[in-house]
C-alpha cells in the first residue's frame, strides 16, 4: 500500500530538485551588479509611495472563507458520488440519490444565503 | 525498485520536453493568428527549425540574466514561491495513465508514475497547492504590482477550484471510480463512450477552470499588465521568472492530460478495440507504415516546392534558404523509406507476444500523447482569441454562473445513474 507511493516520494524530490537545480545555476551563472535603484521596488520609475503591505478590499477574506466552506462540501461529495453506481446495483439507488439531493440542496441553500447577502456582488 | 525511480524520471522527462514544443506552437501560433511570421532569427548554422531554437536561446539568455532579489523582499519565500510553482505543475503529473497497464507474467507494469488508489484526488490535491506559490509570490516581493497580483490570483484559482471539483463530482457519477485508468477504460467503444459527450457541461465547466487554474487568459488577470505591469512575477528575473513561465507551460501539459484522461477517451480510438488490434496486430503493421509514409512524402514533397518556388527570390541569401530544402528531402527520403519497409514486409509476418504488447503499448502511447497536443493547442488557441475579463465578470462566471450550474449537473446526473 505505502509502497505503491515510492514513485511519488521520487517525483517529489524530481520537483523540488529541478526547481533548485534553475536556482542555483542562474544565482551561479548570472552576472551581478546590483546597484539600490536596481534592487530597489519596481513602480514604473517613480520611488515607491506606499507599503504594500497594508489593509486590503475584504472581499479577498470573504471569497476565502466561502470557498473553504464549499471546498470541504464539495469534498464530502467525492465519496458519495464514487458510490451511487454500487448503491444503484445493490438496489438502493432512491436512497442514496434523495441521501445526496438533500446535502445538495443544503449546499444550494448556502449559495443563496451568501448571494442573497451580497458576499458575491465584487462591484460594491 | 529501479522501475520506481526511473518512472518519474522518463515522464518528467517528457513533461519537461513538451514545455519548449508548447512555448514554440504560442509564438508561431499567435504570430498566425496575428497575421504575423513569428520568431525567425535564432539559428545554428543557418536551420532555424521554424523558430524553435528560440527556445534554446531563450534558455541560454535567462540563465544568464542578473539574479535580482529587491532589498524590501521576504527573502526566504521570494525564493520558494517560484519553487513551490514548478514542484506543483511537475507533481501533478504522477498519476496520468499514459497506456493501458500491460501484463508480463504475473505482475502488471502501469504507463502512469503511481498507480494510487486515490487517482484523480491526488490531482485536485496537489493541483490546490498551486496558490500557494502564486500567492507567496506576490507577497514575498514586497510591491504593490506583485501584491494586487498575487491577491488577485489567488482568489480567482480558489474561487474556480470550488467549480472544478463540483464538475469532476459530476464525471465520478457516471464512472464511479476516482482511478484514471478504469476512468479511461470505461470510455472504450464508440464515440460518445467517452465523458466529453456524455458529460458536455461537466467538460465545458472542468475547460473552464482549468483556463482559471492555470492563470491563461481569458483568466489572466492576476498578469494583466495594462494594470498590474506582470502580476506577481514582476519582481522576478532570470530563472526565477522562467521558473514561473515553465510552471504554466507545465500545467497546461497536465491538464491537458487531464481532459485526455477524463474526457477524450484517453489512449482510446473510437470503435477500435486494443484487444482486436493486439490480436490481428499483423494487419495493421502495414496499413500504418504505408499511413506514416505517405504523409512524411507529402510533407517533405510541400517543403520541397516551397523551396523551389522561393529560391530564385532568394530571401536571405544564406545558408537559411535551404532550411526548408533540407527538411523537405529528409522527409522525401523517409517516406520512401518507409514505403519500402512496408513493401518488403513479409506477408507472413509473425510478432513475439510481447512485442506485440509492446507495439500496442507505443500505438496507445502515441495516440494519448496525440490528443494532449490537441488539448494544448486548444489552451494556446484561446488565449489568443478571447478578450480578457474583467474582475468582476471573472468572479460572476466563477460563483453565479459555474458553481449553480456544476451543482444542477450534479443533481441531473445523479437522478440519471441512481434512478434510470
Amino acid at each position: 500500500m505505502l509502497r505503491d507511493y515510492l514513485p511519488i516520494a521520487v517525483l517529489f524530490a524530481l520537483g523540488v530538485l529541478i526547481g533548485g537545480a534553475f536556482l542555483g545555476l542562474s544565482a551561479c551563472i548570472g552576472r551581478k551588479r546590483p546597484t539600490a535603484e536596481k534592487l530597489a521596488p519596481y513602480e514604473c520609475g517613480l520611488d515607491p509611495v506606499s507599503s504594500p503591505r497594508q489593509r486590503f478590499s475584504v472581499k479577498f477574506f470573504l471569497v476565502a472563507m466561502v470557498f473553504l466552506l464549499f471546498d470541504v462540501e464539495v469534498t464530502f461529495l467525492f465519496p458519495w458520488a464514487v458510490l451511487v453506481r454500487r448503491f444503484t446495483e445493490s438496489g438502493l439507488g432512491t436512497f442514496i440519490f434523495v441521501e445526496g439531493l438533500l446535502f445538495i440542496f443544503v449546499l444550494a441553500i448556502g449559495l443563496v444565503y451568501v448571494w442573497r447577502r451580497g458576499a458575491l456582488e465584487w462591484e460594491k | 525498485m529501479l522501475v520506481d525511480i526511473l518512472k518519474p524520471l522518463v515522464v518528467v522527462f517528457v513533461v519537461l520536453n513538451f514545455i519548449p514544443l508548447l512555448i514554440w506552437f504560442e509564438r508561431k501560433g499567435s504570430a498566425y493568428i496575428q497575421d504575423r511570421r513569428g520568431p525567425n532569427r535564432a539559428a545554428i548554422l543557418g536551420i532555424r527549425l521554424g523558430g524553435m531554437l528560440h527556445n534554446l536561446a531563450d534558455v541560454v539568455k535567462l540563465l544568464t540574466k542578473e539574479d535580482i532579489v529587491p532589498t524590501r523582499a521576504h527573502r526566504f519565500f521570494y525564493f520558494i514561491a517560484p519553487m513551490i510553482a514548478m514542484f506543483v505543475a511537475t507533481v501533478t503529473i504522477g498519476v496520468i495513465p499514459f497506456a493501458a497497464p500491460l501484463a508480463i507474467g504475473e505482475r502488471s507494469f502501469t504507463f502512469q508514475v503511481a498507480d494510487l488508489n486515490a487517482g484523480l484526488l491526488y490531482v485536485l490535491a496537489m493541483g490546490s497547492l498551486g496558490v500557494y506559490g502564486v500567492m507567496l509570490a506576490g507577497w514575498a516581493a514586497n510591491n504593490n504590482y506583485t501584491m494586487l497580483g498575487g491577491l488577485r490570483a489567488s482568489a480567482q484559482m480558489i474561487s474556480y477550484e470550488v467549480a472544478m471539483g463540483l464538475a469532476v463530482v459530476a464525471l465520478l457519477l457516471s464512472a464511479g471510480t476516482v482511478n484514471l485508468t478504469a476512468i479511461v477504460e470505461a470510455q472504450r467503444g464508440p464515440l460518445w463512450a467517452w465523458y466529453g459527450f456524455t458529460q458536455p457541461l461537466a467538460l465545458v465547466l472542468f475547460c473552464t477552470a482549468l483556463l482559471a487554474e492555470t492563470n491563461r487568459n481569458p483568466f489572466d488577470l492576476p498578469e494583466g499588465e495594462s494594470e498590474l505591469v506582470a502580476g506577481y512575477h514582476t519582481e522576478y528575473s532570470s530563472m526565477k521568472f522562467a521558473l514561473f513561465f515553465m510552471a504554466e507551460y507545465a500545467h497546461i501539459v497536465v491538464g491537458a492530460c487531464l481532459i485526455t484522461a477524463l474526457f477524450a477517451g484517453g489512449w482510446h480510438i473510437p470503435w477500435i478495440d486494443w484487444a482486436y488490434v493486439r490480436q490481428q496486430l499483423e494487419l495493421f503493421v502495414r496499413p500504418t507504415l504505408v499511413g506514416f509514409g505517405v504523409c512524411s512524402m507529402l510533407v517533405g514533397g510541400l517543403l520541397c516546392r516551397r523551396f523551389l518556388r522561393r529560391y530564385s527570390t532568394a530571401r536571405y541569401g544564406d545558408l537559411r534558404d535551404y532550411e526548408s530544402l533540407v527538411f523537405g528531402i529528409g522527409g522525401l527520403l523517409a517516406g520512401i523509406g518507409v514505403l519500402g519497409a512496408a513493401a518488403l514486409l513479409p506477408d507472413d509476418l509473425s510478432i513475439a507476444p510481447f512485442t506485440r504488447d509492446l507495439l500496442v503499448a507505443l500505438a496507445q502511447i502515441s495516440v494519448f500523447l496525440t490528443k494532449v497536443v490537441f488539448f494544448c493547442w486548444c489552451f494556446i488557441w484561446v488565449r489568443w482569441t478571447l478578450p480578457r475579463f474583467r474582475y468582476d465578470q471573472l468572479m460572476r462566471l466563477g460563483w453565479k454562473v459555474m458553481v449553480p450550474l456544476a451543482l444542477a449537473n450534479i443533481a441531473v446526473t445523479a437522478a440519471i445513474v441512481a434512478l434510470g
